[in-house]
């Protein structure tokens, strides 16, 4: 039986259901309302597993589950390596949001990364620490400022309402998620025109940690074929 | 399976010989505070370092390495000048599957002495290269002279902001070497920055942060201000002059043997007259390892060795590598006077050391035999 884990609420599991419908597999919940219980009609040997968005990574990556939809920055964030541990199967084109860094609207010396650097050097070197950047995006952003040669930086967790936390003097500028840009600009903070981290969406993955065995692989073929989906070459074959 | 017996008994051995040449036997902490690590290192260490929280002492970090904890020790009291050695596991994580630990032994030897750094250099990398060799390995030696190219930078004739950006960016070469294009007027400069530019020309600091919206931050009106007229300021700075460039980028590109390098650098330093110090510090270098048997005439030097942003080293630069180029080099080390001033509260002095990867020498060193 292939397991398939899918965000349990919201409109990233309604997405998730109707791009699937729209394709001949009808993903539906069952079972008592509140109840995390899944069923899947039209194909055979494939089982409907409600969890987190946030957990989906962590699940294929431990090879409990063979498939899930998830967002491509929290594959990234989670899973070190993580073209190793799972493969994209296919983008959903939904769930869109940019990882970007901004900083206070009133730095009008600071519009790319390059500015970013210098302002945390004098940064530093007036304040005797590091400049602040509130995320929660620990490897995506490091790896992007390390990448660009960016210095003088720390990063501080910020799990939720990380626009706040300059506003509170508790960060200097942030990496976050956004998709409109509206609660940047509610809280007087300005994007950093060339530091797109990452363009996120919904993402069909497959766990390469899973056991596959041969029914599962046979079920992954028909799966692949109703849904219209070119498995790449280092996914199970049959 | 790795061997960690024979690990630990090869790194005990390599220190022991160190004590019988002179050094003292250390010991450091595994359990690391975090604070002082970070501070130094910068995020980076944090992808690399393991790191716990304490209930009473807060963020901890297993030792990364042995250098932080042993300066730490020598400038808390030790004697001077001092030789240590050490001998101990350390902990790096590995962001890739693969056969590189992250629970690795590390064998050291570390000098802190005020006078002839020259023959403390000389000394390290000869005691290094005599333990190696030893083994029966034939491993290839790298040298570098970072101190060469900070003179370098040092003496060009631009402005003091100029040559700060590019020194503090001296370990991350892609970027020294995209802001020294910039200041060589090699790249053209980028579109942001021009309508940047073109912005904070359109009024005061003070009126245009007004004009941009409701303030935040720790950041100041007056630290923002003084970045802005520094920007634009910079914007009138003339390139630096083309022959001085070009020795720069000649500079960074040097790879010779060390006695044809020293050559080398003699005959650009009539028009590049601030590293003549620090070219007169290699050549005394030169000699001190001829003193302890190293054939300088053909012992390679590359004058970009050892710019890697986790390093702290600021003159000598050295490391040794087996023929397999995926593996990380058997030995390393280097100078770090600076670092012994960051750690030391006011206080410094001179240091140089290197390490020695006991489990990949006592790997090499099996399949050989």
């Amino acid at each position: 039986m292939i397991k398939i884990g899918v965000p349990s609420k919201g409109r990233l599991m309604e997405k998730t259901f109707d791009w699937f419908g729209a394709r001949g597999v009808t993903l539906r919940l069952s079972g008592a309302e509140r109840e995390y219980a899944g069923q899947v009609d039209g194909i055979d040997g494939v089982e409907l597993v409600l969890l987190s968005a946030g957990e989906i990574p962590r699940e294929l990556a431990a090879g409990r589950i063979h498939l899930g939809v998830t967002g491509s920055d929290l594959v990234r964030e989670k899973l070190a390596d993580w073209p190793s541990q799972v493969a994209e199967l296919a983008p959903l084109g939904f769930g869109h949001a940019d990882l970007i860094i901004a900083v206070p609207v009133a730095w009008i010396d600071v519009d790319t990364v390059d500015d970013l650097d210098a302002a945390a050097a004098a940064f530093r070197r007036t304040h005797g620490f590091r400049l602040r950047i509130a995320t929660k995006y620990h490897r995506l952003v490091r790896d992007f400022l390390t990448t660009h040669g960016v210095a003088d930086y720390q990063l501080v967790d910020s799990q939720g309402a990380t626009e706040g936390t300059v506003k509170n003097l508790t960060a200097e500028a942030i990496a976050d998620i956004t998709s409109s840009g509206e609660t940047l600009r509610a809280n007087h903070l300005k994007i950093l025109s060339d530091a797109l981290i990452h363009s996120s969406q919904a993402v069909l993955f497959l766990s390469h940690r899973a056991d596959w065995p041969a029914e599962d692989r046979a079920a992954l073929a028909q799966l692949a074929d109703k849904l219209g989906v070119d498995l790449p070459a280092t996914a199970p074959q049959v | 399976m790795r061997k960690t017996g024979l690990e630990r008994a090869t790194s005990d051995r390599l220190a022991a010989w160190f004590t019988e040449q002179g050094a003292t036997l250390v010991e450091a902490d595994i359990l690391l505070p975090a604070e002082t690590l970070l501070d130094l290192y910068g995020e980076d260490i944090r992808a690399r370092a393991y790191m716990t929280l304490d209930p009473v002492q807060g963020e901890m970090m297993l030792r990364p390495d042995f250098t932080v904890p042993v300066v730490q020790q020598h400038m808390a009291g030790g004697a001077d000048p001092a030789i240590y050695a050490y001998s101990g596991p350390v902990f790096r994580k590995q962001d890739h599957a693969g056969d590189r630990p992250s629970e690795y032994h590390q064998a050291g030897i570390e000098i802190f002495r005020r006078d002839q750094p020259e023959e403390s250099d000389a000394r390290v990398f000869a005691l290094i290269a005599e333990v190696l060799a030893e083994h029966g390995l034939a491993l290839r030696p790298v040298t570098g002279d970072i101190g060469i190219l900070m003179a370098a930078v040092r003496g060009l004739a631009t402005t003091d902001r100029r040559k700060e950006a590019l020194l503090r960016h001296i370990w991350r070469p892609q970027r020294f070497r995209a802001l020294l294009d910039r200041f060589s007027g090699r790249a053209p400069m980028p579109a942001a920055r021009r309508h940047l530019l073109d912005r904070l020309t359109q009024g005061s600091p003070a009126d245009l942060i007004a004009q941009a919206g409701t303030f935040t931050g720790l950041r100041s009106e007056a630290e923002i201000a003084a970045r802005a007229e520094a920007l634009i300021l910079d914007a009138q700075t003339p390139p630096l002059h083309a022959p001085e460039a070009a020795l720069l980028y000649d500079l960074l590109s040097l790879q010779a043997p060390s006695r044809a390098a020293l050559g080398h650098l003699r005959g650009i330093a009539p028009m590049l007259p601030a590293i003549t110090p620090s070219v007169d510090r290699f050549e005394a270098r030169l000699d001190a390892l001829s003193a302890h048997g190293i054939d300088t005439q053909t012992l390679p030097f590359e004058a970009s060795h050892g710019r890697t942003s986790l390093e702290y080293y600021d003159g000598f630069v050295f490391s040794f590598h087996a023929e397999d180029p995926a593996l990380p080099p058997v030995a390393s080390g280097g100078r770090y006077d600076a670092l012994t001033a960051v750690l030391g509260q006011g206080k410094s002095i001179p240091a140089v050391g290197g390490v020695i990867r006991a489990g990949l020498l006592a790997r090499l060193t099996g399949e050989h035999s």
